[in-house]
């Protein structure tokens, strides 16, 4: 215990708690609409995430030619960036549908009891994170530094990066477009028709499959986003960071009520801030730690979490 | 194609058929052909008549050892999952439990200093994995489905975090000279020695006939039936009188015990034990041997117990269009997982009762789908 610890990096803890836990929300929100709708846990979201990290390294890499000892300032940084989010956002909702075309629509199709989709969405998760182990042969890829980690301005003694800054803007900006995305336009309805009552929807004239589809081809473009921000706030990539990520992005999830959109962004902020103060409590060792301690108490005493769990609690 | 199906299919049915209907003396004979065949299989002068079998990369008798420590475990899980239909998927925490209380007690690196035999801590390990079973599944026990597999992961994730981190459970330094299991030969040789795997392998398969014993009148028992009422409906069961999380408990406990054992004897045989040897993957891999083989089915979990490992074990220095077989292990299994899920739910040798489950399923499909 180290109380001297947490209030005096108390400035600095949060901020990194605010960005990280951006990057959480982003891809709980995958989570949550998947769960919204189908009532399952993506396993496999997690490596929906990392696929959009690993193509926006090799954007940078293959097709822009960069190392990791590039770097790049102004237009060209943007440009860079806006590339590699395309790409990411692209590849990530392609494997996100491909999860669903390949392991969880057959078993709809034969009415597999729940336990079975979770065993298929484990066995998605680690075909697909292997795959990456093997194409990186299991070693970490460094990446361009595109935007500065090094601090841009202090707020009462609190350094702030641009990098902090991006993330943090970009998450709430997909987040307020998704939203409204699914409040205000016809598809948005669609979703929370099905996420209602599946077999009602589909009387109505709604394509189920579709709207079901739609759903992972969202959760993994903002997955895949949350990818390109992961990369510009950690500057390297392994095949295996998904899993701690998908975790975490699943407590954020469950934490503001999984299945309720704003429930992801509150419980992505919580989570990262909380987890960075026991970090600067009990040490950095104990912070991944903290975060599964957050999961078990919370699916054990309140499963619903805070704002309550529902896609469908959003009327039309 | 169809009919080759369907032909294959009666054959087997008319094995299974047979089996059940043969008099006890011929099945008692098969049996004890089957376990002389694995006792006689690690050594060399019985293997080597048996072809491509043995594997090229690595010693067969450790493979052995290797490949009884996964059907120890598959044949816990098993209960676990199979029986009560409760998805753990953190069951390689109780193995860690085993290995860990072992460590702990017997090596000379341990904070305890108690440096006892191993046989004297192989009990204290299987009672600590007894009630960290029961600790874990109190708590978590009231949750039904997916959201028990996700606690379940998280202890056993927080376990291995905890392992990692703190001074008391040594981190990746781990603990060393754990000693072997006691016995020496007449010449005064010890039995269990640090060349030659075979007797460990013998010292498990015993273990696992003890434990196949247990197991299999367990479940004949009124606790059996009262997990497979918990695994096809839960509330019908609580309300026909069944102590539901009475018995979710006791499969949890059994599920650990097994665990330990193999934790235990693991960390007999390595004498090292450290927190690197329990990653998340372990456990999935032992579901997705006990999903192969036929979770629910004594044979079937023992089957994809020793199928899963041996394959992992046989993919080691074998080529293939110049990539080694052995970094696919993991992708492999899998691709393993979604496969059975939709194409053989029930696994290799399926139980018949849960096949049936799956089939009725099957046929209830709803508007829209």
């Amino acid at each position: 215990m180290d109380i001297n610890g947490l209030f005096s990096n108390f400035g600095e803890l949060t901020t990194t708690g605010l960005t990280q836990g951006a990057i959480y929300a982003l891809v709980a929100l995958g989570y949550t609409l998947v769960y919204g709708v189908l009532r399952l846990i993506n396993f496999a979201h997690s490596e929906v995430f990392i696929t959009g990290a690993f193509f926006a390294v090799w954007t940078w890499q293959f097709v822009w030619g960069l190392n990791q000892d590039s770097t790049a300032g102004g237009l060209v940084a943007v440009a860079y960036l806006v590339s590699a989010m395309l790409v990411a956002a692209v590849a990530s909702a392609v494997v996100a549908s491909a999860v669903e075309v390949v392991a969880y629509r057959p078993l709809r199709k034969r009415n597999a009891p729940p336990l079975a989709f979770l065993i298929t969405a484990i066995g998605a998760s680690i075909v697909l994170s292997e795959a990456y182990a093997i194409l990186t042969r299991r070693r970490p890829t460094g990446m361009p530094t595109l935007v500065s980690t090094e601090p841009l301005f202090h707020i009462g003694g609190v350094p702030i990066s641009a990098a902090d800054l991006l993330i943090v803007s970009a998450a709430l900006v997909m987040m307020i477009v998704l939203d409204i995305f699914i409040n205000r336009s016809r598809i948005g309805r669609g979703i929370r028709a099905v996420a209602q009552d599946a077999n009602t929807a589909a009387l109505m004239g709604i394509n189920k499959d579709r709207i079901i589809l739609l759903v992972f081809l969202t959760g993994g473009l903002m997955a895949g986003i949350a990818g390109v921000l992961f990369n510009v706030r950690i500057g390297v990539l392994t095949y295996s960071v998904g899993f701690l990520m998908g975790i975490k992005a699943f407590t954020a999830a469950v934490l503001g009520g999984i299945g309720n959109l704003r429930g992801a962004l509150l419980g992505g902020l919580l989570l990262g801030v909380t987890e960075n103060y026991a970090s600067g409590l009990f040490g950095t060792n104990w912070k991944d730690f903290t975060a599964f301690a957050v999961l078990v108490v919370l699916l054990m005493f309140r499963p619903t979490g805070l704002l309550g769990e529902s896609l469908r609690g959003v009327r039309a | 194609m169809t009919a080759l199906v369907a032909r294959i299919r009666a054959g087997r049915e008319a094995i299974g058929v047979r089996w059940r209907q043969a008099p006890r003396w011929t099945r008692w004979t098969v049996i004890a052909a089957i376990i002389a065949f694995f006792y006689a299989l690690p050594n060399k002068e019985f293997y080597q008549y048996l072809g491509p079998i043995p594997t090229t990369g690595s010693n067969f008798g450790q493979v052995l050892f290797t490949i009884s420590i996964y059907v120890l475990l598959a044949v816990g899980l098993n209960i676990v999952v199979g029986y009560a239909g409760l998805l753990d998927l953190g069951y390689f925490g109780f193995f860690a439990v085993g290995a860990y209380t072992v460590a702990v007690l017997t090596s000379p690196a341990s904070d305890l200093k108690t440096q006892w035999p191993w046989l004297m801590a192989l009990p204290v390990a299987l009672v600590v994995a007894m009630i960290s079973g029961v600790l874990l599944g109190m708590p978590t026990l009231r949750l039904r489905g997916d959201y028990l597999a996700i606690v379940t992961l998280g202890f056993a994730e927080m376990i291995r975090l905890a392992a990692t981190s703190s001074e008391f459970l040594k981190g990746q330094r781990g603990f060393n000279q754990i000693p072997h299991p006691p016995g020496r030969y007449a010449d005064g040789r010890p039995v269990f020695g640090v060349l030659d795997p075979r007797p460990y392998y013998w010292l498990v398969l015993t273990l696992i006939i003890l434990v196949l014993i247990a197991v299999r009148n367990l479940s004949n028992s009124r606790v059996g039936r009262a997990w497979v009422a918990i695994r096809e409906d839960e509330d019908a069961a609580q309300l026909m009188g069944v102590p539901t999380f009475k018995f979710k408990l006791w499969a949890f406990a059994a599920g650990a015990v097994i665990g330990g054992l193999a934790g235990a004897l693991f960390a007999g045989k390595q004498n090292f034990v450290n927190s690197q040897n329990f990653e998340l993957l372990n456990s999935i891999i032992i579901l997705a041997a006990v999903i192969f083989g036929g979770s629910g089915n004594l044979v079937g979990a023992i089957v994809g117990g020793g199928l899963v490992a041996y394959l992992i074990e046989r993919f080691r220095g074998v080529e293939l269009f110049g990539w080694e077989l052995y970094e696919f292990r993991f992708m492999f299994f899998g691709a393993v997982l979604i496969i059975m899920m939709i194409f053989r739910p029930q696994g290799l040798i399926p139980n018949r009762r849960r096949a049936a489950e799956f089939a009725d399923r099957r046929r209830e499909v709803t508007v829209g789908q």
